[in-house]
């Protein structure tokens, strides 16, 4: 049985105007992303990876052609349309975990709930299992500034996750990481996904989390120049890929 | 979502302290300041009041068409009947009858000759029945010398006047002059006291006399040339004044009478009125002055704090806050700083002006040789527009703080998040 598309993009092109006309940081895309993947958009830097991250995230609208989120169109929804399917179905995790300093671990991951209206009870309860998961419940009542790099960027993944988000983008996730908490930080997500059934849709250049991908998608130049399911074989064995 | 910003508002230092400094201490100067201004303007009034105008003054309207010649015989002829009336219609005032006059002073010496003399301004007032009138003229502290007149037949001389015609305490001195009749009239007077006020007119050749004393020389007998009322409360009321001098010359004018008496509140004479308009523009240009610096340095701050806080924007636009919703939380933010920074500022300069207006600010030290004895000490006031004044620059300075550099929460483009916020 194949699983519904989360992600569907037709012939996307994105455009940014440059003095001597335009410059294409995305020509001509076609990529479906089903629900349930742990894949990544992989390529050097310049390549458009979050650019397209950014248009399936509804942060930003293609030029041409159409992206199709959730069975959402993207580029017809307006800014508060936009922010609701941000609100609602996407999560996001950052290279540099952007957690709030002057709130609790607890209250950090308890803001996009705050956002959905949740009732104080079951927010608590969404928190305290999404901790639980990422090993952090007993550092809730920590600040920012008291935990290691790898921990933050746990708490940036409990986020990101703690509204069971129907897919979450993660930009360069571990970039600002140690090989030791980068493996850590993977198999927390791959736990996640495979546990909650979460899509994750990474944009990266780095070998450590490609040797976790499922699926691999390579960009260059804006445009795809690979796209490849990697066997169970590849993926247990921790192999990178040399993509580029 | 309050309690979440609540605890950010809290425990982010730089979110809320700083501003709410800056907005209790621009608050607290304001405040301060009007109440500082308030009081100087009550002191003028107070001056003004004491000394020439009362709070309302009635005269007969032809004396008040040509006051500046101090034309005594059209002078108000029979006032007892009119004090009572007054007394008992408007207790809210305390009423006092007083003569301005002008009249030669003559020195004589040992043989009744001429030894010296010159014009001089009169005002006599009722010092043996009205202690108010001697408290509220400071007589006690304008007295240089000698003691105030307890006989009809003392005077008080300016001090320069004194020194000008050589006058020792106890020298008899000659009031030479017109009676409201017309005729000739004169009084030996001895003196029993200078005074120096501090003010040109009065000090250059004035001398005091007790009410009876003046209406025997001048004979005007139950009459004066100008009956004072002040309020109680000792603050001019101008819409009271205005209220109370309508009401009294719709009653009392008669155009073909140009005996009937006139009431003028104060702002109607001498062109206070126009000092007093002043000092409301001046006010407002210092309120709007304020408003306006203030409104610059929480920009600014708040500017630094959005800075600060791009990452937190950033976050809260990526995880699906909308814009308005985003820009209304800083704009609540900044209400609820200007209201905590305006109840804090308002509290310091209310309890700062109070204790000027209590208290006072003597700086009679720095003018040793000036007898400016009514304000030589500075005393703020403290009104009801004090309680509420702070209230204009501590609200609206930070909001439109925040109005200004929260736009930029509108002008980001969501496009760009990703790239800002992994700096």
């Amino acid at each position: 049985m194949t699983a519904e598309p989360v992600i569907v993009i037709n012939g996307v092109s994105r455009l940014y105007p440059v003095s001597s006309g335009s410059f294409a940081a995305l020509s001509d895309i076609e990529l479906t992303i089903a629900a349930g993947e742990f894949s990544g958009l992989v390529g050097p830097s310049g390549s458009g990876k979050t650019t397209l991250l950014n248009l399936i995230g509804s942060l930003d609208a293609p030029t041409s052609g159409e992206i199709i989120v959730l069975g959402q169109k993207v580029q017809e929804l307006d800014a508060r349309g936009a922010a609701r399917l941000r609100r609602d179905q996407l999560g996001f995790i950052f290279q540099t975990y952007n957690l709030l300093p002057v709130y609790t671990v607890f209250e950090n991951v308890e803001f996009p709930l705050l956002l959905l209206q949740m009732e104080r009870q079951k927010r608590r309860d969404a928190v305290m299992d999404i901790l639980e998961r990422v090993g952090l419940a007993d550092r809730a009542g920590s600040r920012p500034a008291q935990l290691s790099g790898g921990e933050c960027q746990r708490v940036a993944i409990a986020r990101a996750m703690v509204k069971h988000p129907s897919l979450v983008l993660a930009d360069e996730p571990t970039a600002n990481l140690d090989a030791d908490n980068s493996h850590r930080i993977l198999q927390t997500m791959l736990t996640l996904n495979r546990d909650l059934g979460t899509t994750f849709l990474f944009a990266t250049h780095d070998d450590k989390v490609i040797q976790y991908l499922r699926r691999v998608i390579v960009l260059f130049d804006g445009r795809i120049a690979q796209d490849e399911v990697r066997d169970e074989t590849a993926v247990s064995a921790g192999t990178p890929g040399g993509y580029f | 979502m309050i309690r979440f910003l609540m605890l950010g508002l809290l425990r982010d230092r730089s979110r809320s302290l700083f501003p709410l400094l800056t907005v209790a201490a621009g608050v607290a100067i304001t405040v301060f300041m009007f109440c500082f201004m308030s009081g100087i303007k009550g002191d003028a009034i107070r001056d003004s009041a004491a000394f020439q105008t009362g709070h309302v003054r009635i005269t007969t309207a032809a004396y008040h068409q040509l006051e500046h010649q101090l034309p005594v015989d059209l002078a108000l002829l029979e006032t007892s009947e009119l004090l009572s009336q007054l007394r008992a219609t408007e207790p809210e005032l305390s009423w006092t009858p007083r003569i301005r006059f002008g009249c030669l002073l003559d020195v004589p010496d040992a043989s009744g000759e001429t030894r010296s003399q010159g014009p001089a301004l009169g005002m006599a007032v009722d010092l043996r029945t009205d202690r108010a009138e001697i408290e509220r003229l400071h007589l006690e502290q304008a007295l240089t010398s000698g003691i105030l007149p307890v006989l009809p037949d003392e005077i008080l001389l300016s001090q320069q006047m004194a020194t000008q015609l050589e006058l020792q305490l106890g020298d008899t001195v000659t009031l030479i002059g017109g009676t409201v009749y017309g005729s000739t009239s004169m009084v030996n007077l001895r003196l029993c006291g200078t005074l120096r006020f501090g003010i040109t007119a009065i000090d250059r050749g004035g001398f005091l006399v007790d009410l009876a004393t003046a209406r025997s020389f001048l004979d005007l007998e139950g009459g004066a040339t100008e009956i004072l009322g002040y309020f109680r409360s000792d603050f001019y009321d101008m819409n009271q004044a205005d209220l109370l001098a309508t009401d009294f010359n719709n009653r009392f004018q008669d155009e073909q009478e140009e005996f009937a008496p006139l009431m003028l509140p104060l702002h109607r004479q001498s062109s206070l009125g126009e000092l007093l308009e002043l000092w409301g523009y001046f006010s407002t240009i210092l309120i709007a002055i304020f408003v306006f610096v203030m409104s610059i340095v929480l920009w600014n701050s708040g500017l630094m704090g959005s800075l600060r806080r791009y990452g937190e924007i950033g976050i809260r636009l990526a995880f699906g806050e909308n814009k308005h919703h985003l820009y209304r939380t800083l704009l609540y933010e900044s209400v609820l700083i200007g209201l905590t920074g305006s109840l804090i500022g308002g509290a310091i300069g209310l309890t700062l002006g109070a204790w000027l207006q209590y208290q006072g600010l003597d700086y009679g030290f720095a003018f040793k040789n000036t007898s400016m004895i009514m304000s030589s000490v500075i005393r703020a006031q403290v009104s009801p527009a004090a309680f509420f004044i702070g209230f204009v620059p501590g609200l609206l300075s930070p909001l439109l703080g925040t109005l200004i550099s929260g736009l930029a929460v509108y002008r980001r483009q969501t496009a760009q998040l990703f790239k800002e916020l992994e700096v």
